[in-house]
């Protein structure tokens, strides 16, 4: 199977000041379709500057990356936006919805973006508000949803263009226990069905919900296991 | 994405930012209104003056006394009395003049039975109809007959009537100028007001008899000439400057001592002055105009600042630079424009409430209004670039993590 990322001796310098910042010095790492990645780290680990460039954000200073076969490293602003719409799902932490604009509006940013004829667009946008199980609030706008609700929402429009991975940036890091539970959930589901997940966090107990843990410190990996005793998203954690 | 998706994410976003957009538009709006008002009113000034003008009479030529001189101080127009009756008939004679109307000034008390007024006298000929383009609107002018006789009858004007007479006819009836009888013997037709002098207030009797027994002297004021036809004029003035040459002797070597004047160097005085005038007005109201556009270009910029994060989103999800350069592009086209319309329209009611409520002749031409409605569009555009780019250019991670 061909892995959806590769990336080979990734190197990422910022300069703040005077002063250079080695965020990434040397990573290398793959990963297959239909994984589940967490990617763990203290603050300053490089563990954002991944996501950064996973997410085709930011580009590497040097290093080869290949998402889905496609060499992001040389690619240009424009061309980074379009690999962005068409390739890549984020879930942030403090969700990035629109303001005063509808669920279903924000839903179909993406395909907006994406030249998608509004009649299709509008079709896909509630599809995947019904698959978070939101089909009752299209109209609401963000400021009407509870943080659970919301992040439905942008896991919806994470989902409605079919990204090759889905990218979570600390997902449940705005929310309670119960809904943190319920979010992960719905990315098990999903992984479940086939997508690639990458979970971006620094909670030890919400990385066990993915199959993999890659550790980094210091801007490198320093180490990328197979979680053993994975947590599952069990009816009575939900109830609860 | 596609044009029409742009315009209807920007239009959203107009909608959902309303008191900010029309505090935006405000300054398009006043500018707009004030270069529409503003040559509305320019426009109809010079009309108005020209209408004047043209209302002096037809194919008009006005002869005035030369300048004196005192040493080398030149003491003015006017300031000479060559003019007679005399040179007026030999005007006359030239086949280019179709008629010559003398004229003396003066002022006058007016009494009326009880009632006095004080107006305008002008002593003239039997021809001032014709040349000064006036009518009677009942009862008749003076004949040349009661010219030479220097008969007191008078043609009055209607403010004249409306202050002497109440209700009754003014004709047959004798009045006191200065003390002296006069009849009226017709009153004219009302002219309304040129500038600064009401024609209908004022009283026209023949001129011998205004110059032996009211003004005094052999001199006349002011020769009216009128030319046969447009085309004449040109000999019309040669002839009557050389016959005025002639009748004061002058010599080859000496200076005219009169003046003559024709309508069409009025007019074009005339509409010098009220073109730089409305120049100068529509230069103040663009000046608002670019003040609005600056006003634009402030809101929108704060809009850039305060849309940082979501500038970031839109780019995280796939929008690409010219897609962020449209959206605030057309906000700021579209805010301009709808302020361009307001304004157009506020700009025409400004008009007509300043010709109706104000008495001030405006015209509403079509031309400012394509220019204000052009000028507001490239003020959209070009106060809406910069900050448009400056948008588009925001890196995805900066706008995201902006707070």
């Amino acid at each position: 199977m061909r892995p959806v990322i590769q990336m080979e001796d990734l190197k990422k310098r910022y300069q703040i000041g005077d002063q250079e910042i080695q965020a990434l010095r040397g990573v290398s790492l793959s990963i297959e379709t239909g994984d589940f990645v967490a990617i763990m780290g203290p603050s300053g680990s490089g563990k954002s500057s991944m996501m950064n460039v996973i997410g085709c954000l930011d580009k590497p200073t040097s290093g080869e990356f290949y998402l889905d076969g496609y060499p992001v490293s040389q690619a240009h602003d424009d061309e980074l936006a379009e690999i962005r719409n068409q390739k890549i799902g984020f879930v942030f932490q403090n969700f990035n919805l629109l303001p005063r604009t509808t669920a279903v509006e924000n839903v179909e940013l993406p395909l907006l973006y994406a030249g998608t004829p509004a009649k299709e667009r509008r079709e896909r946008a509630i599809q995947a508000l019904l698959d978070v199980g939101l089909g009752e609030r299209l109209n609401n706008k963000p400021n009407e949803l509870s943080g659970g609700q919301q992040q439905r929402v942008s896991i919806a429009r994470a989902l409605v263009n079919d990204p090759v991975i889905l990218l979570a940036d600390e997902p449940t890091g705005a929310l309670d226990t119960k809904t943190s539970v319920e979010i992960m959930g719905i990315f098990q589901q999903l992984n479940n069905a086939g997508k690639t997940v990458i979970l971006v966090t620094h909670e030890p107990d919400i990385a066990e919900y993915a199959k993999r843990i890659v550790r980094f410190r210091d801007g490198q990996i320093v180490s990328n296991e197979i979680v053993e005793e994975r947590r599952r998203v069990l009816l009575e954690e939900v109830i609860t | 994405m596609s044009f029409l998706e742009s315009l209807r994410v920007s239009f959203r976003s107009i909608k959902a930012n309303g008191l900010r957009s029309v505090l935006t538009m405000l300054g398009i709006i006043i500018g707009v209104a004030a270069v529409i008002a503003m040559v509305a009113i320019g426009e109809g000034t010079s009309a108005s003056v020209a209408n004047q003008i043209n209302g002096l009479g037809s194919n008009l030529l006005i002869v005035s006394p030369g300048q004196a001189t005192q040493g080398r101080v030149s003491l003015g127009a006017g300031s000479l009395n060559t003019l007679t009756l005399a040179d007026a008939e030999k005007i006359a004679e030239s086949e280019a003049v179709s008629g010559v109307a003398p004229s003396v000034n003066g002022r006058a008390q007016i009494v009326f039975g009880s009632n006095n007024y004080s107006t305008m006298l002008e002593g003239t000929t039997e021809s001032f109809p014709d040349v000064r383009n006036v009518q009677v609107a009942d009862g008749r002018f003076f004949s040349n007959f009661e010219v030479r006789k220097q008969m007191n009858v008078a043609v009055v004007g209607t403010e004249v009537v409306n202050n002497l007479f109440t209700g009754s006819s003014p004709i047959g009836q004798t009045i006191q100028i200065n003390r002296i009888p006069f009849s009226i013997i017709g009153v004219l037709k009302s002219q309304g007001s040129s500038g600064m002098t009401n024609n209908d207030d004022r009283i026209l009797i023949p001129v011998t008899t205004a110059m032996s027994r009211l003004t005094g002297g052999k001199n006349v004021g002011t020769i009216y000439v009128s030319a046969a036809s447009a085309n004449d004029m040109e000999k019309a003035q040669q002839d009557t400057r050389n016959a005025l040459r002639s009748q004061h002797s002058l010599r080859p070597n000496e200076a005219d001592d009169f003046r003559i004047t024709s309508q069409s160097d009025i007019l074009s005085t005339a509409q010098e002055v009220s073109s730089s005038m409305t120049t100068l007005l529509s230069g103040i109201a663009a000046i608002s105009l670019i003040v609005g556009g600056i006003g634009v270009m402030n809101i929108m910029l704060v809009s850039v600042t305060e849309r940082t994060r979501e500038i970031g989103i839109r780019k995280a999800i796939g929008a690409k630079k010219r897609d962020i350069m449209r959206q605030f592009l057309i906000e700021a086209v579209t805010l301009s424009l709808i302020g361009g319309v307001v304004g157009i329209l506020l700009g025409i009611g400004a008009a007509l409430g300043v010709s109706k409520l104000g008495g001030m002749a405006t015209a509403i031409t079509i031309s400012p209004i394509l220019y204000a409605f052009l000028t507001s569009t490239i003020v959209g555009v070009v106060f809406g670039v910069y900050p448009a780019r400056k948008a588009a250019q925001l890196k995805p991670i900066d706008a995201l993590r902006y707070e």
